[in-house]
């Protein structure tokens, strides 16, 4: 069972939605009891990494979150969910994420911010996450802060917005994309399907 | 490099799509979740419900069809008209939108804006501005253009970024339905006052005015309804066109 982590960060149920289309089992997780019913785990969210760190910290699924990192058991980040994994951000000075991915998010600096639009992927290395998606193509992104890690070695594709930024991660079983792929039409479909049926068993 | 989003916009009133939509290819042109459908297999970047039914019981309807849409449509959701206080914003994204679009209540209740970026965060929240010239300048008009505000467009936009809007949607009500392209002036001064993205709005007759509205205008976004509605374009046509044009579209 997939397990979607409530926090109220909010963009849940399209997430949860277009597993229901895809005809994937997943459930809405909201306390302890449901994070262990869980396999998988998906971490979506919106708005600023402090205060979902905060939130993370409050409702207890921190610490759970990060255990379940360290065991290396499937996972996959979205957006805000995939900055989280890091290190800490400039968005929230004194915050602290995960530190799953060594390295901090820092703020775009060209072009209109936040970036709001469908952007191109750039593949870096082959990954089962992209199986039938073609390298450049789109997906939606909506984000302020990228993520600038440490080590190249986990980059999977890249992203230009007046820079290069990572767009999708991984490291063993955790996966991490910076898009909304629940928002990037039938390429988006394609991952998440990807990530249920391949990346997460 | 990001893609400038070509955007449908459907007026709903009662649930059912206004504003004639003349199309073939399907069985109800009045259902918005079927328009919505047709337009996201068209390659559309976003889709904006326009809510123009003064009822409650219109709001409520609006709220099943974003629930239906959501289910099948996977791009993000924009849902405008009406909406007043956090209480309607709340609804609407918990049926399935992915923003909403603020114009009224937002120019009496400059705090909705506020609040609601800060409850929602910025990305959900459009300030959707309804500019019409007033001598030298552009003024914001409320209650569906029927309306005077007396603030200064422009000043407005700015004032509308501090406050946390995220995206500004430009309707302008002198050329809105004119066919004769949008109003380039207006467009390229707030795109470039703010530095949050713009859709432009009202007046797109043909394909070179669309175009325009980017290059020239500095848009980053169009917003297209009886264009696209009449079936006299295809989301595809247009944006062929601009790709030829050296424009990034997806």
């Amino acid at each position: 069972m997939i397990g979607i982590i409530d926090y109220g960060a909010g963009n849940l149920l399209s997430v949860k939605k277009a597993f229901d289309y895809l005809g994937v089992e997943s459930k809405i997780i909201r306390s302890e009891e449901e994070f262990n019913t869980a396999d998988r785990i998906v971490l979506p969210g919106v708005g600023a990494f402090g205060a979902a760190a905060g939130r993370l910290k409050e409702s207890g699924f921190f610490r759970l979150i990060k255990e379940w990192l360290q065991s290396d058991r499937p996972f996959l980040g979205i957006c805000l969910g995939m900055q989280l994994l890091f290190e800490t951000s400039f968005e929230s000075e004194g915050a602290c994420g995960f530190g799953f991915f060594k390295g901090s998010c820092l703020r775009f600096n060209l072009g209109k911010v936040p970036q709001i639009g469908w952007n191109r992927i750039n593949i870096k290395k082959d990954s089962n996450l992209l199986e039938g998606i073609p390298d450049d193509s789109f997906f939606y992104f909506l984000h302020g802060y990228y993520a600038d890690p440490q080590e190249e070695d986990s980059i999977i594709a890249a992203t230009h917005y007046g820079i290069s930024y990572p767009s999708i991660m991984k490291r063993g079983n955790i996966y991490a994309v910076q898009f909304h792929p629940e928002k990037s039409g039938e390429a988006g479909l394609k991952l998440l399907e990807n990530w249920g049926e391949k990346c997460s068993q | 490099m990001l893609a400038i989003r070509i955007i449908p916009c459907l007026d709903v009133e009662d649930g059912r799509v206004v504003k004639g939509v003349r199309f073939k290819n399907i069985r109800d042109a009045g259902d918005p979740a079927q328009l919505a459908g047709l337009y996201n297999r068209q390659s559309a970047d976003e889709i904006i419900f326009l809510d123009i039914g003064a009822s409650y019981r219109s709001r409520d309807i609006m709220i099943e069809v974003v629930e239906r849409v959501s289910k099948e449509v996977f791009i993000p959701l924009t849902v405008g008209g009406g909406i007043r206080s956090i209480y309607d914003i709340r609804r609407i994204l918990n049926a399935g939108a992915d923003k909403v679009s603020l114009c009224t209540a937002a120019i009496n209740n400059s705090e909705l804006i506020r609040d609601a970026s800060e409850i929602f965060g910025s990305q959900c929240i459009v300030l959707s501005i309804d500019a019409k010239r007033t001598g030298s300048s552009w003024h914001a008009y409320i209650n569906g253009g029927r309306e005077d505000s007396g603030l200064d467009a422009v000043e407005w936009a700015k004032e509308g970024e501090r406050l946390g809007a995220g995206e500004i949607l430009l309707n302008s009500i002198d050329m809105d339905g004119t066919k004769k392209g949008y109003d380039l002036k207006l467009t390229k001064i707030i795109s470039e006052s703010v530095n949050i993205p713009v859709i432009a709005s009202g007046g797109a007759g043909n394909l070179k005015q669309v175009m325009e509205a980017v290059t020239l205008g500095k848009a980053e976004a169009v917003l297209l309804a009886s264009l696209l509605h009449y079936g006299e374009y295809t989301i595809e046509d247009i944006k062929r066109y601009l790709k030829e044009k050296g424009v990034c579209v997806r």
